[in-house]
């Protein structure tokens, strides 16, 4: 965001605009560091154990993941490989579309991009926002995605939460979101769940965007090598500017 | 060595005219001394110009454009091409830094009146590259199949359907298909990577001749070859080589740094250069909640929507466009620059900036019925400013042109 | 404007020092568009090492595997046709594998890790056609001299059993050996040498 600040300064002509969040509720800030590794792997362990069951990565391949993430093949095809796959290979999942779609109502995305999409904010608000919900099939809701049709799939390690709402107008359900009461404890305490889907965000935004720590330190060398060729335009602009009265 | 360079230069030039080209158009072009900071980006929209057509050139060699394959095709441009990403980041932040020099280099000629006689057509062959360049803008925009660029590919074809009688055929034809499908997007990548491409360079070069013919103005407007020095060389006048070419590498330096900002540290630009809901695959059976064009073109797209008649807000936007055009015949003014306007030009031009920029922020926002009374007061102004120039142009009490650059 | 006072000497240095820094940013900016037409992750992936089962690989068979879209030939020689590729050593253009056609531990009168098992790029060094394999000792077609080997069939070149070309036509250099290791006595993998990863 720092840095989108300072391109907006650039253009100056161009208003800043919050990016649509769906319901209107709130997101939280994911504050995450793509460039921790330690904290990409944890999520990758995460992200591959409980999402790639339903959700596909399709767009991009268990070596390059093993590669960035500084895992050697051996290790890579046994922490990030569950199907028959081949290291070389993209993250796709063996359940057929039609098959989810099916046990879901509608099939699930594939997930190489929604950071991208929907911005690592959201992603950290999502998965921290099941509640539980009788009226719902999987009987949990969403807050920044009511209705969803995914269940609680982290439930073992968070637990399950219930929502507050204020009291409902004109007929509604119910009114705005207020907070969340955990009911019953899953495996981590709320700040370790807390840092377990932020790496799982992190993997995410690295997944969207794989070439991001390296196009920013790329960036770095780009920049410095400008200034110097600047300095000596101007010099040199200078130079012969001196003819001129 | 250096006999065999001057030998190999004769030889050339005794079958082109190498040498003569070069003076022509360089090293004896004679340019106003007072150029300012708004004159770096003719040059600078030259440089974008030749870092679309390359990196494009290496997109297409990866590119798929068929409805299937392209966004996935994007995707491995992205991750699987050794610096594809690069390649990418630069055509997709190019495009919009192109519209960001191009609309710069325009208010330059507005505050100089740099349209004026002798320099209509070289204005008008300029407006001709930025019609042009708004069509290749809107057929790559297509090219990803992302979200964004299929619904905003369908809403603005649909404008065509607003036509009395040949609408619906035309649209249609314009498609090759009842909805934007695999069809629309191979046509369009073929207009987008060779037809409009070529049209421009050729534009661009008539636009060079034009004004190393009838030379270029400068923020005084006033003619450098008014005065003339005993071996016929404009007093005032500057070689462009080396004077302008070492000047212009320095503007280049700066807005290298502006644009390496953007493609390594933002390229997204916060989801104005490359749109959020262009990262999810073109789906035909789902609009994406909130549609608007990428960021040149929502200064036309909220007059579209001021108007509440389909037909009429297809012709206002168009309109609101080509009224530019006009623009050496609607300047009334004895004098060129805005520097010696009075204060009644410089207040039209103020509120026509001001409507400008507030007409883009509005066509990003979705339309509310406050938002919709802005735009349509911001349109009027818009057009206020154009159709009213011929009166208060002539009514604006203007400051004696010096004899000299100043 | 005048040219009184001019310093052309810091006037050279700029413009020299400028262009050797454009020049130089220059070629930084032409290294990803080169860069960019090496193969691609997905390339490599589809031409990842190739996993080969010898152990129904009966002796004088031939089997062919796809590795990087080339087909690689793997021969189980027999002892008769090991012993006999010693015979026509002063027919052959290259016996002792001299030129860079083999890794070096294939750099043997064998040109192979295992004598029994060659593993071959079965692309022939002229035109690139794929040649065919004819372990038969002097049928009809090719002649009383043909002891077993690899004929190619679009110009006729012709190889021993080792792979390497002999004299007298089109084809200048022996067949390829790719780089190959033993994962075991029976699975060999084409692709890749020993210790790399």
């Amino acid at each position: 965001m720092k840095s989108l600040r300072h391109g907006m300064l650039l253009l100056g002509l161009l208003p800043m605009v919050a990016f649509a969040a769906g319901d209107g509720a709130t997101l939280q800030s994911a504050n995450i560091d793509v460039g921790n590794t330690a904290s990409l792997q944890r999520g990758a362990r995460l992200f591959h154990n409980y999402c790639l069951g339903c959700h596909s990565v399709e767009y991009m391949r268990y070596s390059r993941v093993a590669e960035d993430l500084g895992l050697p093949p051996e290790l890579a095809q046994e922490s990030l490989i569950f199907t028959d796959a081949k290291l070389g290979d993209r993250i796709e999942i063996a359940m057929p579309p039609e098959a989810s779609a099916d046990w879901f109502g509608k099939a699930p995305p594939d997930l190489t991009l929604t950071a991208r999409q929907r911005g690592v904010d959201w992603v950290y608000t999502y998965l921290n926002s099941f509640y539980l919900d009788e009226s719902s099939t999987t009987g949990v809701n969403n807050v920044v995605f009511p209705d969803v049709a995914m269940p609680h799939v982290l439930w073992p390690l968070q637990g399950w939460q219930a929502a507050r709402f204020a009291p409902g107008e004109h007929g509604a359900d119910h009114g705005a979101f207020e907070g969340f009461e955990l009911v019953e404890a899953g495996q981590l305490t709320p700040g370790e769940y807390d840092d377990a889907i932020r790496d799982i965000t992190a993997y995410m935004s690295y997944l969207a965007e794989p070439m991001q720590t390296q196009r920013q330190r790329l960036g770095l060398w780009v920049l410095a090598f400008i200034a110097v060729l600047g300095v000596l335009a101007y010099l040199l602009k200078q130079e012969y500017w001196k003819d001129v009265h | 060595m250096r006999d065999v360079l001057i030998k190999g230069r004769d030889w050339i030039d005794a079958r082109f005219p190498m040498t003569k080209l070069w003076n022509e158009q360089a090293g004896e072009y004679y340019a106003p001394k007072n150029f300012n900071i708004w004159y770096y980006f003719g040059s600078l929209a030259l440089v974008v110009l030749v870092n679309q057509i390359v990196t494009g050139i290496w997109l297409t060699m990866n590119y798929k454009p068929s409805a299937a394959e392209a966004f996935a095709s994007v995707e491995y441009i992205m991750r699987d091409v050794e610096w594809g990403w690069l390649i990418r980041y630069m055509h997709s932040t190019g495009a919009s830094l192109f519209f960001v020099v191009v609309y710069l280099h325009m208010f330059r000629g507005l505050l100089y009146g740099s349209y004026r006689k002798p320099r209509e057509l070289l204005w008008l062959i300029g407006m001709v590259i930025y019609l042009v360049l708004m069509g290749e803008a809107f057929m790559g925009y297509l090219l990803p199949w992302g979200q964004m660029s299929y619904w905003g590919a369908q809403v603005i074809i649909s404008l065509f359907g607003a036509i009395p009688v040949v609408g619906e055929q035309l649209a249609q034809f314009i498609r090759g298909d009842y909805v934007v499908s695999d069809a629309t997007l191979n046509r369009f990548f073929a207009l987008h990577v060779i037809a409009l491409p070529l049209v421009l360079a050729g534009l661009v070069v008539a636009h060079l001749i034009a004004l190393h013919e009838v030379g270029s103005n400068n923020p005084d407007g006033i003619e450098i070859k008014a005065h003339k020095d005993a071996a016929g060389k404009p007093v005032d006048g500057i070689r462009f080589h080396p004077y302008y070419t070492v000047k212009d590498l320095y503007g280049l330096a700066v807005f290298l740094g502006l644009a390496a900002i953007i493609i390594f540290f933002t390229p997204e630009m916060g989801g104005y250069f490359l749109e959020h809901a262009n990262f999810q695959p073109a789906d035909p059976l789902q609009t994406p909640e909130h549609i608007a064009p990428v960021w040149y073109f929502t200064p036309f797209y909220a007059i579209l929507r001021a108007v509440p008649d389909k037909l009429g807000g297809v012709i206002a936007m168009g309109g609101a466009v080509m009224i530019l055009m006009l623009l050496p015949w609607l300047d009334r003014s004895p004098v060129r620059s805005v520097r010696y306007k009075g204060p009644i030009f410089k207040a039209a031009l103020a509120l026509f900036v001001v409507s400008f920029l507030g007409l883009g922020y509005l066509g990003l926002q979705p339309p509310t019925p406050t938002y919709t009374l802005l735009a349509r007061i911001f349109s009027v102004i818009y057009f206020g400013f154009f159709l009213l120039m011929p009166i208060y142009s002539r009514l604006d009490p203007v400051k004696p042109v010096p004899d000299r650059l100043t | 404007m005048s040219d009184g006072g001019v310093d052309t000497g810091r006037r050279r240095f700029l413009t020299a020092a400028t262009v050797a820094v454009g020049g130089a940013g220059a070629a930084f900016a032409a290294y990803p568009f080169l860069a960019a037409w090496q193969p691609s992750a997905r390339a490599e992936a589809a031409g990842a090492p190739v996993e080969v089962d010898l152990s129904k690989l009966e002796p004088g068979d031939m089997l062919r595997v796809e590795w990087r879209g080339k087909p690689i030939y793997v021969v189980n020689r027999s002892t008769p046709m090991l012993e006999r590729l010693d015979e026509h050593r002063d027919q052959l253009r290259d016996p002792d594998s001299s030129a860079p056609q083999q890794p070096a531990y294939a750099e043997n009168p064998y040109r192979s890790r295992e004598p029994e098992v060659l593993v071959l790029v079965g692309l022939c060094t002229h035109l690139g056609c794929s040649p065919s394999y004819r372990p038969e000792v002097a049928p009809a077609d090719l002649g009383p001299q043909w002891a077993g080997g690899f004929f190619c069939p679009c110009h006729g070149s012709r190889f021993d059993l080792a792979g390497r070309v002999y004299q007298g036509v089109p084809a200048p250099l022996n067949m390829a050996v790719p780089p190959y290791r033993y994962l075991s006595d029976n699975v060999i993998l084409v692709g890749e040498d020993e210790g790399a990863a």
